[in-house]
């Protein structure tokens, strides 16, 4: 690349589509092609042959006949094969069957009065200068000719107008008129009829686009640069499919001409007539209906023009808007909760084979050199430099140091990645802006990257094997904006709900929960021990002295130490019982959050707290302290809580499902007792002497309400059980704070599945009026309707087993359709709204400039920097600022 | 029949029709031209009680709920 200004590009100021004429087609082509030969015996292309040196050159060495310049930079050139006989196209097949309905078989007059063709010209004007889509009136057109069952305009020879036929279109290009079928040079002959003006009424532009250009006489030869042939291993010469479909052409053509001039019998030409529209369609689109596709001779279907177009990995979606990158590398993520959140683990191999290209300037000379002379093999090394005239020269082993040696100013010097180097990190799908954030890398030894936990969240990313991308930025201003836009710690809050995305999950949430809730005895090692890594310098003061003199601490006053000084806060805990009257700071479930100056004085942490999307300690920090001191903050948090759940230690077992036998009994009375209660419904249903909710059937409302005693009793063994197994339960632990699975999990474990569902019903479905054949026909009670006594742990009997297969399959297809819709729906969103901006005077606007919004969501507010417009905010800062309380 | 107004409707937010100096400050306001405003249909309930002449501006005064009142205009087209 030479240092030359760029040139100021030119300015597009319209596209217009139409169609080709044959006379375009001659006038572009180079050359016709009339053999079927590609190369001569010496390899030679083959002149007025498909590769014919005047159609471009692929071959090194060989110079282009028509523009003289050699492979690489000849772009090409058509050219064209003449057709003995004409052909449809098969894109225009549905115009020509529309076209031909709508105008008239003899005079080619399109079938409708000039008044209304006045008026629907007038109507097509006015869409056009609005800036309209024509289709509706154009449709309406057609289906107004289509039905005219004479011509307005033409008589046969008793006056009578002439009748206009119904033509019968038959898959893919065959249109049956009274029986006969129509001929391509019919066809042709009947547009070529057809009057300007008509054409202007179909809404097409008969200068560049007249009908009878849909019916092929010349066809157009693409240059041999749109298929280029292959030399295999072997000097064997592979030609592409495109080549190949074109030879199939020529053949079919010169058989042809040469059975017409030979006179041959009208049954055999039509047969090559037919077969030379077969190449010709499928040379257009192998994958037409009603047409067996062309195939390679290995038997895998030929890939012709419309294939390399559509589709997902076609032109269009696959090489235009796809772009593929250099500078990424990908790889299986795993956990390091040692990492900050703004960094990435890179592995040694990765930070060793990518690169950033460092200017050499007289300041860093010594450092280049350095990195430079430790070569690609050694890891903060170099693996190119680029000499001042542009010349990249690779680092090899054998000429790093000479290389160091001849490093100056001037010079680049693409060296490998080091700690601290800002990269972007990826996770597809990317569905919001928090699915590519930028790191800092911190190389360490392995293969997989490895990330802090709290960021999983935004990348919606699990360590199950997922694997993510990493680009390296190669400027300076790209590392600088991405620094400013994109770092982890600027998208901790999501502008979806203004909270917080990035924060503590699962044992993070646990192991707060553990260290804050309890009156914790925490010695000084102790204290110690948990503060380790939190740039702590001194205990407070201890909480008390133990019989031994010993000081203590509690959990909570360990967790201050984290907050930053000044923080106040207050807010009800996830674990809080949600009290008819909350006695705030008095709660006796210390489910009520303190935080006064910084310091944690009443309540339990847990999701509310720091879990990601709720941790109401995290949004405050981040939005009254910064995203620096936020992030610091979650680093903290996190270490402590892990540090904290592995105190006390936290598992699960299969023991911790078992209920104490009070308990059990219990459960076991309570589902009794809603059977019982069931089959009071149904006698009484059998008896007639329920009564139907309003706007119910009586058989709907049994059902409705069977479904209502059965929750109710499920619900009650879930609290049966969770009240026998108490806070000290670590599946309690987890799901009162937060951390992981909620009440119904453990309930379903250890009291009692409950009622299978499909569709919001009792299951139903099965034999005639029962489910299975272990029940009697028409029954009604629980159990022969999918309701399922027992728990997992219990083990369910086979019956219940059955339904509950049943229930989870509904679940399994319900997840599948859903995401494929919801995908589906969200990118057609995106794609609708991916322009809008919004602009400084605080309007939303899109490309044009046209506004959308005048106010961005109608208040201006940028939910990120927002205290969510509640009047608690306003009383906070007076507080805050005048130290008086208000309400 | 009793003639009900569609802008009575507790539904439909205050629509008014405004004055051409007022057209200039809005236009000038935003930096657009009048092209560039949402469009609203002559043929539209609202633009036909409001009697509304194509190229007039309608402002329209909508509840919020996250701001008490937002404003909107709209170009009356064709």
């Amino acid at each position: 690349m030479d240092n030359k200004m760029p040139s100021i590009p030119k300015r597009i100021g319209a596209i217009k589509f139409g169609l080709i004429s044959p006379r375009e087609i001659r006038k572009m082509s180079v050359t016709a092609v009339i053999t079927a030969d590609t190369y001569d015996d010496d390899g030679y292309p083959i002149d007025m042959g498909l590769m014919d040196l005047k159609l471009g050159v692929i071959d090194p060495g060989l110079k282009c006949k028509t523009c003289s310049s050699r492979a690489g930079e000849c772009p090409g050139h058509f050219g064209h094969i003449e057709l003995v006989a004409p052909v449809i196209h098969v894109g225009f097949n549905k115009m020509i069957r529309k076209t031909l309905r709508a105008i008239c078989p003899k005079c080619s007059r399109l079938a409708i009065a000039p008044a209304r063709k006045a008026e629907y010209l007038e109507q097509l004007a006015k869409l056009k200068e609005m800036g309209h889509l024509p289709d509706s009136v154009i449709s309406e057109v057609f289906k107004e000719a289509a039905k005219a069952k004479t011509c307005p305009y033409c008589h046969d020879a008793d006056g009578n107008s002439t009748r206009k036929t119904e033509i019968k279109f038959e898959k893919p290009v065959e249109y049956i008129e009274d029986g006969e079928k129509l001929t391509p040079t019919e066809i042709r002959d009947r547009f070529e009829n057809i009057p300007d003006e008509d054409v202007r009424v179909f809404g097409m532009d008969p200068e560049n686009a007249r009908p009878e250009w849909v019916v092929l006489t010349v066809l157009p030869v693409p240059p041999v640069t749109v298929r280029p042939s292959i030399t295999l291993e072997s000097g064997q010469r592979s030609e592409d499919d495109l080549t190949h479909k074109l030879v199939d052409i020529i053949r079919i053509n010169q058989r042809f001409q040469e059975n017409r001039e030979a006179g041959a019998p009208q049954l055999i030409i039509e047969d090559l007539w037919e077969l030379l529209q077969y190449h010709v369609t499928t040379f257009f689109d192998n994958e037409v209906s009603g047409v067996p596709p062309a195939r390679h001779r290995s038997g895998r279907p030929l890939k012709t023009l419309s294939q390399r177009l559509k589709g997902k990995e076609g032109r269009f979606r696959g090489s235009l808007s796809g772009k593929r990158v250099n500078f990424s590398a990908r790889t299986v993520v795993s956990p390091d909760p040692n990492l900050s959140i703004n960094e990435v683990g890179v592995p040694l191999q990765i930070a060793k084979h990518m690169t950033i290209p460092v200017k050499v300037i007289g300041r860093n000379l010594e450092l280049m050199r350095m990195y430079v002379n430790r070569g690609r093999a050694n890891h903060p090394g170099a693996n190119y430099v680029i000499r001042e005239d542009g010349r990249r020269i690779k680092v090899t082993d054998q000429n790093h140091e000479e290389l160091a040696e001849k490093i100056e100013s001037g010079w680049t010097v693409e060296r490998q990645l080091i700690d601290g180097d800002i990269v972007l990190f990826n996770r597809q799908p990317s569905l919001h802006k928090m699915s590519i954030m930028a790191h800092q890398i911190k190389v360490l030894p392995n293969k997989t990257f490895r990330l802090n936990p709290c960021v999983c969240p935004p990348y919606n990313a699990d360590f199950d094997g997922d694997e993510m991308n990493m680009h390296v930025l190669q400027t300076e201003e790209s590392r600088a904006e991405a620094k400013i836009l994109m770092q982890v710690q600027e998208n901790i809050l999501s502008p979806r709900f203004g909270g917080p995305i990035i924060g503590g999950i699962h044992d993070h949430i646990s192991g707060m929960f553990l260290l804050t809730r309890n009156e914790n005895f925490i010695s000084k090692n102790g204290a110690l021990e948990l503060l380790r890594k939190a740039d702590i310098r001194e205990l407070p003061e201890p909480a008390g002295h133990n019989n031994d003199g010993e000081p203590y601490w509690n959990g909570k006053q360990i967790f201050s130490q984290i907050l930053p000084k000044g923080l106040d806060l207050e807010f009800p805990a996830k674990v809080c019982f949600q009290c008819e009257t909350c006695k705030k700071g008095e709660c006796e479930n210390d489910a009520y959050v303190v935080i006064k100056n910084g310091e944690l004085l009443k309540g339990t942490i847990d999701e509310n707290g720091i879990g990601a999307f709720k941790g109401l300690i995290l949004d405050k920090v981040v939005k009254e302290y910064g995203t620096t001191i936020g992030a610091k903050f979650i680093d903290d948090v996190t270490r402590l809580a892990i540090r904290g759940v592995m105190r006390t230690g936290l598992s699960f077992g299969i023991a911790d499902e078992d209920v104490p036998k009070e308990a059990k009994i219990e459960i076991t009375d309570v589902l009794v007792k809603a059977e019982e209660e069931v089959h009071e419904l149904i006698k009484a249903y059998g008896a007639k002497e329920l009564e139907a909710l309003p706007g119910r059937t009586l058989a709907e409302t049994i059902e409705m309400l069977i479904m209502q005693k059965l929750g109710k009793a499920r619900d009650s063994t879930g609290r049966i059980a969770g009240d026998h197994l108490g806070l000290e339960n670590s599946a309690v632990i987890m799901a009162k704070s937060g951390a992981r699975g909620s009440m119904l999990n453990l309930t379903q474990m250890a009291a009692c599945v409950g009622q299978q569902a499909v569709r919001g019903e009792r299951i139903k479905r099965g034999y005639s009026q029962r489910t299975l054949t272990h029940f009697k026909k028409g029954d009604l009670a629980a159990d022969a309707h999918g309701f399922v006594k027992a728990s997992y742990k219990s083990g369910l009997n086979p019956t219940e087993y059955f339904f509950h297969a049943i229930g989870g399959r509904e679940g399994l297809v319900d997840t599948a359709v859903r995401t494929s819709q919801s995908g589906y729906l969200q990118r057609r969103l995106v794609n609708a709204l991916q322009d809008l901006e919004v602009q400084y005077d605080g309007s939303v606007r899109e490309t044009r400039g046209v506004v959308v919004q005048f106010k961005y969501g109608e208040d201006g507010i940028d939910s990120t920097k927002s205290d969510y417009s509640k009047p608690e905010a306003v009383h906070r800062i007076v507080r805050s600022v005048t130290g008086k309380e208000v309400n | 029949m009793r003639k009900i107004s569609l802008l009575d409707h507790n539904s439909v937010p205050k629509h008014e029709i405004i004055q051409v100096d007022d057209i200039k400050s809005l236009l000038e306001k935003y930096q657009i031209e009048k092209g560039q405003l949402p469009k609203l249909k002559e043929s539209d309930p609202v633009a036909k009680e409001l009697e509304a002449a194509v190229g007039d501006i309608v402002k329209i005064t909508r509840i919020s709920q996250t701001a008490d009142e937002s404003l909107y205009y709209r170009l009356v087209i064709e």
